[in-house]
């Protein structure tokens, strides 16, 4: 009993859609390279937003890569003529200590990745196991989960934050890292959360129940490979809350004041008065950069919500050229 | 059709609902015994709320009996605790879902689940021989060629093609009975009759049994040997599938198939007075659960919950009504 | 049936519909060319499985439609008033007093948080000026209508039954007695006694107070005991039309008459159900000549080339070349149709 062999993929496909669908039929796209990953890379090719964001960040991580090269002056030298302005050999002028603003910019670049990686990472991997767990266990280890994660969610992070980071004497750069990943996974953990009750119906994971499959397995293979989009605008969303709460907490002097970072820069221009005192580019410059990094975070974050909620995709017009062939 | 393979006995489903202050208990299965035999097609059909998918959970371990037992080749399945035991069951009795849309995981390729499944349940079978068999239970659910379905995502297939890998994850584990819920309901009409023509094929290819839960009486005269009709939890009529819905004994199978609409019938407008629905058996009192929708109630119905009782000829019923109008030898003379 | 009645005006006229998608891809045409014709008081029954466009067809009649589907050809005239072109003030008018919509979940198509009663009145008050006792004297006459006891318009949908739910969109479809009602699968929530009541129901409103109904289902043989006509479509085009009486005791198009031989039946002898196997065709490429013909085990070469025709076969309307000679059927079945490739 054979059906006629398969030819191009088809999804105006003959299942009867369930009861309560969408009104219409959905448009059939057909796709000739699939699989999740594949998917992912065309969303963002076709995502202005996160193209922009990625070239951004691309920008960024060549500079963090390589700071020599593009700046092969020594950041904390304080051997130049103290409060230039702009010119050949400074590119953005010196701080009121005779340091090349430029090179400072260059090389804080490093330590501004580092941490929004370091802690997009932690909030992200604390965020997946909470949440998903709760979701999981159900029951009393939901409860407990979930008041957990909504009493965190609720405290003011950047006061509870400051609170924290003063205890610590030298607020170095593990601390920050692990201060801030600490508090900042409840929201994506709700998120999760929310993804995984929805997908408790979900044939799949019944099929992987039945077939006798361990629920650790399950959680980590069945489960979270269908969150992927979910859990790295996660990941982008702490990496991009990193960014800002760590410039932040430079800025008013809780970290390390004589790390090389942009929130750095920006205390000491503010110890300085910078902006009053003529120096307005040592300023500006590190709190630029801090925006800019965030925006290329919130831009590629944008096309993975596009990517998990078709909902949120904009209504193209016709389009003459195919998808790909 | 001869060796008995499966059994209840009493079987029970009893859930908690209700608020902290008013905990009720649902009846979603009360007491129902019936038998699976080898290489038998076994229909079991009900409306939503008659218990059906709670049977069918049951019998896949998804929950445990409130009362009752559950036989599988004479082993009580409470005697089922550890993993490897519950892994040996669930090769022999897995299951095949209703939704096409939702039973494969889409991040994955269409073999994920059968390789997971052959990995776990035929150890008999050395790693190189695990992909051979693979594609070979895609062969035989007619999914061809299987070197390249199997590589396929789940959204580059239609719904039956995927209801038919739905049926290869079984077919991988060499079930003895595979307990299919719903299996075509979420399909094109034009798709059904493929399917169901598979699950017939299987039973007379492999030997395989099925438990063919269903809400669509026709479908179940198609292809099964034997019907259960299950009404609020209760196990209402029995019997060999064209036997029953021929001359259906029990008041709600004749109301069940008064309502199924049927192209080949004459056209005309049946009346329908009733206009009811199942009910939601909480704390339910004694007494016929049909009662309340039923034409032929008498007095003793809303007293005495009618049991299920052979009438003859394979046959049992649970109604007071009927069993008092059975001839009381146990073979019918001849039928027309 | 319809014999009693006075020769029947035509309320709705659709000509030459045609909807498409835009997508990724291009555009998507969802409904191609579709013509009918609706008299008052009729009952017309679409059916087709999914991908058809049957709901497209219907919501673009209705004027339901949003992007990124849109209209681009065709009329549909109703009073012989084109409502492609009408804006939404006067499409207002339309609505609800004589256009009506069922849709296909109560669930989704009920507001869950307000109560029976709230949105009938909403209703009301959004197509008329009714006060407030008019209002509420409707609404219990209307579920009364329905067999619902009045008391439940202080009830949330999620207390009542599927069945109940479904009778209620059905009064609250009827509250201005409107001259069309348009039904999206309605009953394909329910279990079929309540599926069955719920269509009896329909049918004696429909007699009692005269309105014309379009029914779209999945299901023909549901369908099938209550139309007076029926259209089959596939791929987004009509395949058959015509009398529902002719089109179950004669098919014509080669779909219809798989379709309703992939129905297992009840009664009669018992017969090996073949279905139609395959898969309905990708719409942003549909095949070349008749869409059906991949599938169709009578095709011939021409089938996959040209596109046939809309022919007329005793008042059926059938979109197949077995029936372009209607005049010489025998003709046509010797020259036409030879060994056809499955």
């Amino acid at each position: 009993m054979t059906e006629a062999p398969l030819t191009v993929p088809q999804l105006a496909d003959a299942g009867t859609a369930p009861p309560g669908a969408p009104a219409g039929e959905a448009p059939p796209a057909a796709r000739s390279r699939s699989g999740p990953a594949a998917n992912v890379w065309r969303a963002i090719g076709h995502n202005r937003k996160a193209l922009v964001g990625i070239a951004m960040l691309a920008f960024f991580a060549v500079v963090a890569a390589f700071p020599g090269q593009i700046a092969p002056d020594d950041p904390q030298a304080e051997i130049y003529q103290p409060g230039a302005g702009p010119s050949l050999h400074h590119l953005l002028g010196t701080t009121a200590y005779g340091q090349d603003i430029f090179s400072q910019l260059v090389w804080g670049t490093r330590l501004s990745f580092v941490i929004a990686f370091a802690v997009g990472g932690l909030a992200t991997a604390l965020a997946v196991l909470v949440g998903v767990s709760a979701a999981y266990l159900g029951g009393l280890g939901d409860g407990i989960l979930s008041l957990i994660t909504d009493v965190i969610l609720v405290i003011p992070i950047f006061p509870l934050v400051i609170v924290i980071a003063a205890y610590q004497k030298n607020a170095g750069l593990l601390t920050l890292i692990i201060v801030l990943g600490a508090l900042g996974w409840s929201y994506g953990a709700r998120q999760l959360r929310s993804q995984t009750l929805s997908m408790r119906t979900r044939d799949f994971l019944m099929a992987a129940r039945v077939r006798g499959e361990r629920k650790l397995y399950i959680i980590l293979f069945e489960i979270l490979p269908t969150m992927t989009s979910l859990i790295v605008a996660a990941f982008l969303g702490g990496a991009l809350y990193a960014v800002l709460t760590a410039a932040g907490l430079q800025f008013i002097g809780l970290g390390d004041p004589n790390s090389q970072s942009w929130g750095t820069m920006l205390y000491w221009a503010e110890n300085n008065e910078a902006l009053g005192a003529g120096m307005p580019l040592w300023a500006i410059a590190p709190g630029v950069c801090v925006a800019l990094l965030g925006a290329a975070f919130a831009l590629v974050n944008y096309a993975f919500d596009e990517i998990s909620n078709p909902a949120l995709r904009p209504v193209r017009r016709r389009k003459s050229v195919d998808v790909e062939r | 059709m001869s060796d008995e393979l499966l059994r209840t006995e009493g079987l029970t489903r009893h859930f908690r609902v209700g608020r902290l202050a008013r905990q009720q208990t649902l009846h979603a299965v009360d007491d129902v015994n019936f038998t699976i035999g080898r290489a038998e097609i076994v229909a079991l059909v009900g409306e939503s709320g008659s218990g059906k998918s709670t049977v069918a959970n049951l019998l896949a371990l998804i929950y445990r009996p409130t009362k009752g037992e559950i036989y599988f080749e004479g082993r009580p399945l409470s005697r089922v605790k550890t993993r490897r035991q519950r892994l040996a069951y669930s090769g022999d009795v897995p299951m095949v879902f209703q939704d096409p849309y939702s039973s494969l995981n889409p991040a994955y390729r269409v073999s994920h689940g059968i390789a997971r499944g052959i990995k776990l349940h035929r150890s008999d079978l050395a790693r190189q021989e695990r992909g051979a068999e693979l594609e070979r239970v895609l062969e035989t659910v007619g999914l061809v060629p299987a070197a390249d379905v199997r590589r396929k995502f789940p959204h580059e297939l239609s719904g039956g093609q995927r209801q038919r890998v739905g049926f290869a994850q079984a077919l991988a584990f060499r079930p003895k009975l595979i307990i299919a819920d719903e299996p075509v309901s979420m399909l094109d009409v034009s798709i059904r009759a493929g399917v169901l023509n598979l699950m017939s094929e299987l039973r007379r290819r492999e030997g395989v049994s099925f438990l063919y839960i269903t809400h669509d009486v026709a479908s179940a005269r198609y292809i099964a040997d034997r019907v259960l009709v299950m009404y609020a939890g209760h196990l209402v009529e029995e019997g060999p599938a064209e036997e029953v819905l021929q001359r259906p004994k029990h008041p709600y199978t004749q109301l069940l198939l008064s309502a199924v609409p049927d192209p080949q019938a004459p056209l005309g407008l049946a009346d329908t007075t009733d206009v009811g629905e199942p009910p939601r058996v909480v704390d339910p009192k004694e007494g016929c659960r049909f009662q309340p929708r039923c034409p032929y109630a008498v007095a003793e119905c809303g007293k005495v919950t009618p049991a299920l009782r052979s009438i003859g000829s394979g046959r049992r019923v649970a109604c007071h009504v009927a069993e008092a109008d059975a001839p009381v030898a146990a073979e019918p003379a001849a039928t027309a | 049936m319809t014999a009693e009645r006075q020769p029947a005006e035509r309320i709705l006229e659709v000509r030459g519909l045609r909807v498409a998608y835009a997508s990724d891809g291009g555009a998507v045409v969802a409904v191609d060319r579709v013509d009918l014709v609706l008299s008052r008081g009729e009952f017309l029954g679409i059916v087709g499985e999914s991908g058809c466009g049957k709901s497209t067809l219907l919501y673009a009649i209705s004027r339901l439609l949003s992007p990124p589907a849109a209209i681009i050809g065709g009329e549909v005239l109703f009073h012989g008033r084109d409502m492609v072109t009408l804006a939404e003030d006067e499409l207002r008018n339309i609505r609800w007093r004589q256009l009506s919509v069922v849709m296909q979940s109560a669930m989704n198509a009920l507001n869950p948080v307000l109560t029976v009663g709230a949105q009938m009145a909403d209703a009301c008050r959004a197509h008329s000026n009714m006060s407030s006792a008019e209002i509420t004297a409707r609404s219990r006459e209307m579920l009364r209508l329905v067999s619902i006891d009045p008391i439940h318009l202080q009830s949330y949908p999620h207390q009542l039954s599927g069945g109940m739910r479904q009778r209620a969109m059905i009064a609250m479809a009827l509250l201005f007695t409107p001259e069309l009602v348009i039904m999206d699968e309605p009953t394909s929530a329910l279990d079929v006694v309540a599926q069955r009541s719920l269509m009896v129901q329909i049918k004696e409103l429909q007699e009692q107070l005269g309105f014309a109904v379009i029914f779209v289902t999945h299901d023909m043989s549901l369908v099938g005991h209550f139309s007076d006509r029926l259209m089959v479509m596939y791929a987004g085009q009509v395949v058959e039309l015509g009398s529902t009486r002719q089109v179950f005791e004669r098919p014509c198009h080669p779909y219809t008459g798989g379709l309703l031989e992939a129905f297992p039946s009840i009664h009669g002898p018992k017969v090996e159900l073949l279905g139609i196997p395959g898969s309905p065709p990708d719409l942003a490429r549909p095949p070349m000549g008749c869409r059906f013909s991949p599938r169709c085990p009578l095709a011939a070469e021409r089938c996959g080339v040209v596109e046939p025709g809309q022919y007329d076969v005793e008042g059926d309307l059938v979109r197949c070349f077995r029936y372009e000679n209607v005049d010489q059927p025998e003709a046509a079945a010797a020259a036409g149709a030879p060994g056809g490739s499955p």
